[in-house]
């Protein structure tokens, strides 16, 4: 990796993106303090009846999830030693840092009493599936920021600290692997326990599998996405040489996948409600089709893998049906047993589009500060806050 | 197996006595409201033509005790679920987690807690009876060790053929619970869950998470030895470059 933090005049020309973003944050900041002045029950449609909504159908699901490629990649060039997928390693350890952190700002709107986050550490109960995700959330947050350190202590000149971290990337990274492993599945096991609840094209015993494999495939699909907003927004080329094996990757982990997927619903004899085509039915076929059959099905002819526009919408389909699946089991496949639809209200959905705002903001600053791409910090934006 | 109570939908007039004592007994806002709430943790509704009391079951492998992340909700030895509000921070896992849909919480409150029966915890330290089957005037409401109620629910059903529905719900319902109910209308038709499975649905967890440790261990050696192998492949490689090629024989 190029070391030299080359301090490039770091010009940034607020635009058109800077002006939605600070509409954004503002709006946001607004929700949130009526959040904590009102109760949650004046900005959410969230009910006795539906206890948990975007926040945690998007914010926590998504975020996790998304997040995944960060694992997956330090997995591939650290442990499998494909050192040729290196210079998009510190991006997607990025990505996956302010995923992290946009998860744990969500949870802090979306917990009752958030100032008690800490409890988890104290009060343990290893029979919760929560208290799981809660450790791994933070141990991992916190392997993210220390495999991240080395790029923030070079751009200050500090080179014995990030020797450091180099000679113990090893442990570092397969500590990173477990604990993702442990939770991006624990992730699916907190729906295990409402076999009465959820319906019968998404519940199976298999859910923490489905979860893992599908954040390894729409993980390595936002990888691709991500490439091609920095390109856009900083006016890179896109690393096709490395792209386009990783929609390899993608393809099978999206194909194994959505096989299980299949197998699940043969074992609940749930296949009478997608020909039903009731609510759920036309909700599965819409995610099932757009989020698996599709990407795998075009991402299988390398000439369509090999052209840049093709890759990015296969990937953007893998990421699209990633987020449909989340929310499918977490608000459509919950509806029913609820007796209530619910719909996220104006100020859930400012809260959640905010965060993805800031966290683009942030990576665009990052990567306008920090030695992140091989060639330095990028000088040019043309618009900052498209990136990430 | 601790106390418990008995509920019979046949012997109920719906005189909200239970109701009303709830709400003195835990110092709940005074108005009784047609569903459970934050504010109100037993209520009485009408159902096919019977009335049926809505309450916390206190089962016996509790799913929201399980699902706590921090242990805020128990089971006593003595029956009850009790909540803990000073560690709960909030989730609302038990929430979304519990088959019977008991825990409410405070959505109008910047400062909110949980809210659900916590079958006078209180009250059967001292030896007594649940403050609502104290109150009740028609004994549809019977508190006791639950295997007398268990035996008392069994004579009911036995000795009016034809009167109830041969099932005493709570027996087995999500693993069984210590408050149970008998009806003569079936129980789907109180409004009762009866898609419910018998084995406790916290042991579906269980078999997952109890299985962390054994695969930690085996997931992290296994991906020491990829990188072994693949780092050793990489020496091997640059080894064989020095010797023209002829030193690759890994």
């Amino acid at each position: 990796m190029n070391t030299t933090a080359t301090l490039a005049p770091r010009r940034f020309r607020p635009g058109f993106w800077t002006a939605v973003f600070v509409v954004l944050f503002l709006a946001f900041c607004t929700v949130t303090v009526i959040r904590f002045t009102k109760g949650l029950g004046a900005v959410t449609n969230l009910s006795d009846q539906f206890p948990w909504g975007l926040w945690i159908g998007f914010d926590l699901l998504c975020g996790v999830g998304l997040a995944a490629g960060a694992f997956t990649l330090t997995a591939v060039v650290h442990l499998f030693n494909l050192k040729k997928f290196e210079p998009i390693v510190r991006p997607t350890i990025l990505t996956g840092f302010l995923g992290y952190a946009f998860v744990i700002v969500a949870l802090l709107l979306d917990l009752g009493q958030p100032w008690r986050i800490w409890h988890a550490i104290v009060y343990w109960n290893p029979h919760s599936v929560m208290f799981e995700v809660a450790w791994c959330v933070m141990l991992y947050t916190t392997v993210l920021a220390v495999e991240f350190s080395p790029v923030v202590f070079e751009r200050f000149g500090f080179h014995a600290p990030a020797r450091l971290i180099h000679r113990i990337i090893t442990p570092l990274v397969i500590l990173g692997v477990l604990l993702s492993t442990l939770h991006q599945s624990s992730l699916g096991s907190l729906y295990l326990i409402v076999p009465s609840k959820l319906h019968p094209l998404w519940y199976s015993p298999m859910m923490p599998l489905h979860f893992y494999i599908s954040a390894i495939g729409a993980g390595i699909g936002m990888v691709i996405l991500e490439s091609y907003l920095s390109k856009r927004a900083f006016r890179r080329h896109l690393e096709m040489d490395l792209l386009e094996p990783l929609a390899r990757g993608m393809v099978v982990a999206l194909g194994i996948y959505g096989l299980m997927r299949l197998q699940g619903i043969r074992r609940n004899h749930a296949f009478g409600s997608i020909l039903e085509f009731g609510y759920e039915g036309r909700m599965f076929l819409l995610e099932f089709t757009l989020g698996v059959i599709l990407p795998v099905a075009l991402m299988s002819f390398r000439r369509l893998r090999s052209h840049p526009d093709w890759l990015v919408g296969g990937a953007f389909l893998a990421v699209l049906g990633f987020v449909m699946n989340r929310l499918n089991i977490s608000i459509t496949g919950m509806e029913a047993a609820s007796g209530v639809r619910y719909l996220p209200s104006g100020m859930e959905i400012i809260v959640s589009v905010g965060l993805v705002a800031t966290g683009m903001a942030v990576f665009a600053f990052a990567v306008r500060t920090f030695p992140i791409f091989p060639e330095g910090p990028v000088a040019h934006p043309k618009e900052p806050e498209a990136g990430a | 197996m601790g106390m418990g109570l008995l509920f019979d939908a046949t012997r109920c007039i719906g005189c909200g006595a239970c109701s009303s004592a709830c709400k003195e007994q835990n110092k709940l806002p005074e108005k009784v409201e047609e569903v459970l709430t934050a504010y109100t943790w037993t209520t009485i509704q009408e159902k096919a033509g019977l009335n049926v009391r809505r309450l916390c079951m206190h089962c016996e492998v509790p799913t929201c005790a399980s699902v706590c992340p921090v242990a805020a909700l128990t089971k006593t030895p003595e029956g009850p679920v009790v909540y803990d509000a000073e560690r709960c921070m909030g989730c609302r896992y038990c929430m979304m987690a519990c088959p019977f849909e008991i825990p409410k919480y405070q959505w109008d409150r910047p400062v909110p807690i949980i809210g659900k029966c916590i079958l006078c915890a209180g009250r059967l330290k001292e030896g007594k009876a649940t403050a609502c089957a104290e109150a009740c005037p028609a004994e549809a409401t019977t508190f006791g060790k639950k295997e007398d109620l268990i035996w008392e629910a069994r004579t009911r059903i036995r000795q009016k053929p034809g009167a109830y529905v041969d099932h005493i719900y709570g027996l087995t319902e999500a693993g069984g619970t210590s408050v149970l109910m008998i009806s003569n209308v079936p129980f789907e038709k109180l409004g009762l869950k009866t898609n419910l499975p018998a084995d406790p649905p916290a042991m579906r967890t269980w078999q997952v998470l109890s299985n962390i440790p054994d695969f930690v261990g085996v997931w992290g050696v296994f991906l020491y030895g990829i990188h072994w192998i693949t780092a050793r492949r990489e020496d091997v490689a640059k080894a064989g470059n020095h010797n023209n090629g002829r030193g690759d024989r890994s």
